[in-house]
């Protein structure tokens, strides 16, 4: 072995090591070391079987449905649609025929799969991890690297166990010094995205770095990773340390005693190398982070809390202008209103960003002892989340709040399973995505934090949860 | 040994076609197509593409969204503003507008995901700058029905002004989209080199 190797990031680690195949035209077969399914992937396995493909590597694959599953029962019979019925039912049966290990609705270790493959130890550092779906980014908080692809592709998974790519270009985000109190991963994020702009990352994996990521848990690390993918990233990644080995220690599918102690050495190897280059750097302040909110139609619309709606003509471009015009006028919002005058109709507490165990424990200590005056709705990420918060009685400080306690899946983010809000609806969100109508036709979205999101359920409008915990 | 003539769909080549403007930027994969009508099968999905914008509560159509001007119903490329087709990875976003006749798109920028799901349908995504998008989404607006010039071999991309922009390629897009090529029947090409990673590799096992 040469002593002299170039200094590398992480991201370059990882994927010289998953090179099959590199065409001299760029393009790189690499291979795939976890396959993650969920009910979305019903068209990918029909069209599998409709080609007589077989499933390469079910061993590496596993499923979980999450998205057309409500989350006010656990009885498939329940699905009123059958076309989300035939979706649901679907993964296990086929499941079944490939030989993927499902966790069925009703399994405990069933839930939203970004956050089941943490949970369960499927996702590791070092790894390569690819899902049908965009939030896929959440994983690289482990330090591997994951990305999210389409149904295609999710296909050619399912035959090769591997996808082509075109080498990423890398940006390092630089969080410089630890948060302030009250403010979370979600608001670092969302100040991120708001610093960069929705396309600031296209094309690019985001590396999270500094002393602010190092002091974050893994559930804010998680939370920041998979919002990646609104930078316009295609993944992000956080190196392993000691917070990542104490979170994957003892999980199922973790490595065990020599084979853990082997995996550690990988692992120590992984973070970016000093010296290494970015394509890109930029850093932030992590103590000058304040509670953010979305007031528009785009992550990048994010301010702190203690600002005001801005106003259009302030925009640097006309298309710029344009856009905040129309997002204004969707969301019902005007120019000049103070974030905390922004009376709230619904809250929503869950979703693969924010629905880990700390997301609830945070929401519930702004709860405890106060009453939510809108309808608030608490969705948690798994059941083995949903068991532990009834362990520690955070159910019962939510119920005693007003909250509605419910069953897992990735419900109200998106609204694929029929739980969505009414036209000109108001919701204060913990998910991702503020779309045009990404939580019903008309729905209003705003994005925050999960302590943001009971703060507004407990006072009817955005507060400054700093204030509210003083 | 490869497999790499293997066709799955019609190659893509040229297409010469009328061309709708939609200049906001990051349009996002849910306005595209709802997360609402993800379960449908391909085929009972195509009347709702750009659902919200494009019909009222109670159904009617709202004729002052572009494509549901007369102006546009043939229309077989779209341009838009930057960041277009964000979002969500649904592949649906694609194939509903391949389904709605669309064949190429034109845009500063895309989200990724699009971008390469649009490969896996045959159908070209083409950056231009963003000066030169702002000037063709003017022209459109201006002499509605207009139509644009799309030609893969040559990479250009020819304006309703008649002026011609030559615009890049990765060329493993452009040889997969002019053949037609199954990447999955290519990939199978490569079996003794997945065989092989898969032998020594320490990461490939539970």
């Amino acid at each position: 072995m040469a002593a002299t190797a170039a200094p590398a990031t992480m991201f370059e680690k990882i994927w010289r090591t998953h090179v099959v195949v590199d065409r001299p035209d760029g393009y790189t077969l690499l291979y795939v070391d976890r396959h993650l399914i969920h009910d979305g992937s019903y068209f990918a396995f029909q069209r599998l079987k409709g080609r007589g493909l077989k499933l390469r590597r079910p061993d590496l694959s596993f499923g979980t449905p999450d998205h057309y599953m409500p989350t006010d029962t656990r009885r498939k019979e329940d699905i009123a649609n059958p076309d989300s019925k035939r979706m649901v039912t679907g993964l296990a049966i086929n499941g079944a025929e490939t030989g993927v290990t499902v966790f069925d609705i009703g399994d405990r270790r069933n839930g939203i799969v970004h956050v089941v493959g943490p949970e369960q130890g499927i996702t590791q550092p070092g790894i390569t991890l690819v899902c049908g779906d965009s939030h896929t980014s959440t994983h690289g908080a482990m330090g591997c690297l994951a990305f999210g692809i389409g149904q295609s592709e999710v296909m050619h998974v399912m035959a090769t166990q591997c996808v082509w790519q075109k080498k990423p270009k890398t940006m390092r985000v630089d969080i410089d010094g630890a948060l302030g109190f009250g403010v979370t991963g979600k608001d670092v994020i969302l100040a991120i995205i708001a610093k960069i702009g929705a396309a600031g990352g296209t094309g690019h994996v985001l590396e999270y770095a500094g002393s602010g990521i190092r002091a974050l848990s893994m559930e804010g690390r998680l939370t920041i990773c998979n919002m990646s993918i609104e930078a316009g990233g295609r993944a992000g990644m956080i190196a392993p340390d000691d917070a990542t080995y104490e979170y994957l220690a003892g999980k199922p599918y973790a490595p065990k005693g020599a084979d853990w102690d082997t995996a550690m050495a990988r692992w120590k190897a992984l973070p970016t190398d000093s010296g290494a280059t970015f394509d890109t750097e930029i850093t932030l302040s992590g103590p000058s982070i304040a509670p953010m909110v979305t007031f528009g139609t785009s992550p990048e619309d994010a301010v702190p809390v203690t600002d005001a709606v801005p106003d259009p003509s302030t925009a640097a471009d006309a298309v710029k202008r344009e856009g905040l015009a129309q997002a204004l006028r969707y969301m019902g919002v005007k120019p000049g209103t103070p974030i905390t005058d922004i009376r709230i109709d619904r809250v929503f507490i869950g979703s693969c960003t924010n629905s880990r165990i700390e997301d609830l424990r945070a929401a519930a200590a702004v709860a405890k002892g106060r009453k939510a005056v809108v309808p608030s709705w608490i969705v948690p990420g798994s059941g083995i989340i949903k068991e532990q918060a009834e362990a520690e009685g955070l159910d019962k400080i939510f119920k005693d709040a007003g909250f509605e306690w419910r069953e897992t899946g990735c419900s109200m983010c998106l609204g694929t399973n029929g739980e969505i809000g009414r036209p000109e609806e108001r919701i204060a969100s913990t998910s991702n995505r503020n779309f045009v109508g990404r939580q019903g036709k008309g729905v209003r979205t705003h994005l925050v934090s999960p302590a943001m999101a009971a703060a507004a359920a407990v006072t009817g409008h955005f507060a400054d949860v700093r204030k509210l915990m003083a | 040994m490869t497999q790499e003539n293997v066709p799955a769909r019609l190659p893509f080549t040229s297409v010469s076609a009328v061309a709708a403007p939609i200049s906001q930027a990051n349009v996002d994969t849910d306005q595209i197509i709802p997360g609402r009508f993800l379960s449908l099968p391909r085929q009972t999905m195509v009347p709702h593409l750009f659902r919200d914008q494009r019909y009222n509560d109670n159904g009617t159509p709202k004729p002052e969204f572009v494509l549901n001007r007369p102006e546009y119903a043939k229309a077989g490329i779209l341009v838009a503003g930057r960041n277009f087709a964000c979002g969500s990875s649904r592949e649906m976003a694609v194939t509903v507008l391949v389904d709605n006749g669309f064949r190429a798109f034109i845009a500063p920028s895309f989200g990724d995901i699009f971008f390469s799901n649009c490969f896996q349908n045959g159908v070209l995504p083409i950056v231009l700058p963003e000066a030169r998008v702002n000037d063709l989404l003017r022209f459109l607006l201006e002499l509605p029905g207009a139509e644009i010039a799309v030609d893969l071999p040559s990479q250009t991309v020819k304006g309703p002004d008649g002026k011609t922009d030559h615009f890049t390629i990765d060329p493993f897009r452009k040889d997969c989209l002019l053949r037609g090529i199954d990447e999955i029947a290519m990939t199978f090409g490569y079996e003794a080199d997945i065989k092989a990673f898969e032998s020594k590799s320490i990461t490939a096992r539970v």
